[in-house]
């Protein structure tokens, strides 16, 4: 138990980095798989990485007591925006996943490479 | 506020009404009467500064004469949309007053993200106005070219909202007072935080996705090629001219005061969406791909107003939101009625329905920008306020060519109507032509060179 007397914040950057590291794990995803229900799940990794980043920052302003001062909701702000996210992220998700059921009806396949009739 | 919440309230109502309405005409006078009515209770708030509903939204919207104005420009235009393609979205699928209803939900977002003060509401807004229109671009369940535009579109517009999260997220880490309003982002002109100048770029990028200015337009002709041709007239026009007053709106109030930083940005955008669309809408054989990409140069036009961020720009931008719109909704009814949508299809428009091929000449014209119509007012607004800044007089000189060559491929259609003959002696019209919409048509039009001659009707009311 010897580590209880330094108490150790972990600082933003780390929080940044590791956000915007799953975010770009996202977009490496959207940009380079195949399958619409894996880009699919890149994107709502994409969006859960601002989550983390919203909130760490929310924490981040909490702490700051100039900051709080200014306006006094900061920390509420952020953590309803991010309820926000979360449910406009299922409303896309209804939406999306009835457009792959759609597309597999018709093609039996859910594979972006098959989306070339509209190049001509 | 009265148009958010009496639209919302519409849009409810059909789509709950829509399981007791059989006939199928009925959705249409439904909506032409909910939306004459919005209208309506809009101009009030206009006039009187007196809202039905008199909410305390906490700052999160803001109303001024300048946005209600944009809300009336694009709600007229969309019922003009719904009088002159009303029945053509009958004939889109079973489900009528469903079509109707998500309209007026999109047109609830087109109303939020006019009057946004707080990023939230940006956010949002643009959600309400991107879901529906992910469902109506599909609304043709059985063509594939639907279903792919649909997904291609989902995909894109979901893609694009994860990076315009992440750069709200680096604004609010950024600002010193840790706000969402965009008038609280930036204290001062100096230097931009890190953070902010990540969070600026990726707003950016994500607002050019909306308005498919170039390098992100890459979707767009895929998208409005695919999706039924009454929504790609509904979601070239309306929903992009509300993309930009968004864009407009957010970097004038978060972003004005340091504005000479990212300027260059916006040139290089500008540039690359007038070469790009220009050039690639000269090579299209099909008149619906060639108007995708003429929205794509016409975005080059608009984002001028973004460049110059002054007055003129303001009145340019709803200038030419609404002769765009009434130009390509004109434009996009007639194209609904033809057989075949290549260019060779409108061979013989002229000898067989005079007054169909003389409006489309006033619409492609005004899209060209040539004097005495509202194109060519708006074009101009556009470049004065460029000129008015005082610097990068090449871009406007580029853009007056880039307007020449987009006259190749508009003159390229009036040329088939009234100088080809039609292949046979069949009627190179699909759909029946009715009265109302021959005066319809006549009335955009009209309306088209009234706004040409005398812009001032429209852009007189800004100021009160």
């Amino acid at each position: 138990m010897e580590g209880l007397g330094e108490a150790r914040i972990m600082e933003i950057k780390w929080y940044i980095g590791l956000a915007v590291a799953l975010f770009c794990t996202g977009i490496v995803g959207v940009l380079t798989r195949r399958n619409s229900i894996i880009i699919f799940m890149c994107i709502e990794l994409m969006l859960n990485a601002v989550n983390l980043l919203l909130v760490a920052f929310s924490k981040m302003h909490g702490g700051a007591s100039a900051v709080v001062q200014s306006n006094p909701n900061v920390v509420s702000d952020a953590q309803i925006f991010v309820f926000f996210i979360m449910v406009v992220a299922a409303a896309e998700v209804s939406v999306g996943l009835a457009i792959i059921v759609m597309l597999y009806r018709n093609t039996h396949s859910v594979d972006v490479n098959f989306l070339n009739r509209l190049k001509n | 506020m009265n148009a958010i919440i009496l639209t919302a309230i519409w849009g409810v109502l059909m789509m709950l009404g829509g399981a007791f309405i059989k006939s199928k005409a009925t959705p249409k006078y439904l909506a032409i009467f909910g939306l004459a009515v919005i209208i309506a209770a809009n101009c009030m708030q206009l006039n009187s500064s007196m809202p039905f509903f008199d909410i305390d939204v906490k700052n999160m919207l803001h109303f001024n004469s300048f946005n209600l104005m944009f809300i009336n420009v694009a709600f007229g235009c969309t019922l003009l949309f719904f009088l002159l393609s009303g029945r053509d979205i009958e004939k889109v699928g079973e489900n009528v007053s469903e079509y109707f209803a998500l309209i007026f939900f999109i047109l609830c977002g087109v109303a939020l993200i006019s009057t946004f003060n707080s990023l939230l509401m940006l956010f949002i807004g643009i959600e309400i106005v991107s879901i529906p229109l992910y469902i109506l671009t599909g609304s043709d369940k059985r063509n594939l070219k639907s279903n792919e535009a649909a997904l291609k579109y989902f995909l894109m517009g979901a893609f694009s909202t994860g990076i315009m999260l992440l750069g709200i997220a680096f604004l609010y880490g950024g600002s010193a007072t840790g706000s969402f309003f965009i008038d609280n982002i930036i204290a001062g002109n100096g230097p931009m935080p890190p953070m902010i100048a990540a969070g600026l770029v990726l707003l950016l990028i994500s607002m050019s996705f909306k308005v498919s200015a170039a390098p992100f337009h890459f979707w767009t002709p895929d998208v409005y090629d695919g999706a039924p041709t009454v929504f790609t007239s509904f979601m070239a026009t309306i929903v992009k001219a509300a993309a930009f007053f968004a864009f407009v709106r957010l970097f004038e109030n978060a972003f004005g005061s340091m504005q000479f930083q990212w300027q260059k940005l916006i040139v290089i955008l500008i540039a690359a969406t007038l070469l790009t669309g220009n050039l690639t809408a000269v090579f299209q054989q099909s008149v619906k791909r060639m108007l995708a990409y003429s929205s794509i140069a016409q975005a080059g036009f608009m984002l001028f107003s973004l460049f110059a961020l002054n007055n003129l720009a303001k009145e340019g931008l709803i200038l030419y939101a609404a002769a765009y719109s009434l130009a390509s909704i004109g434009m996009f009814a007639i194209l609904i009625k033809m057989k075949d949508y290549t260019i060779d299809g409108f061979n013989g428009l002229g000898k067989q329905q005079p007054l169909l091929a003389v409006t489309a000449t006033i619409f492609l014209l005004s899209l060209t920008g040539i004097p005495l119509t509202a194109g060519f007012q708006s074009k101009f607004f556009m470049l004065m306020a460029a000129v008015q800044t005082g610097h990068h007089i090449w871009l406007v000189i580029f853009a007056v060519l880039c307007a020449a060559i987009s006259a190749y491929y508009y003159f390229r259609v009036i040329q088939a109507m009234f100088f080809k003959e039609a292949a046979s002696d069949e009627v190179v019209l699909a759909g029946d032509i009715t009265p109302a919409f021959k005066i319809l048509l006549v009335i955009t039009a009209t309306g088209i060179i009234v706004l040409g001659l005398f812009p001032h009707f429209l852009t007189n009311w800004l100021y009160f």
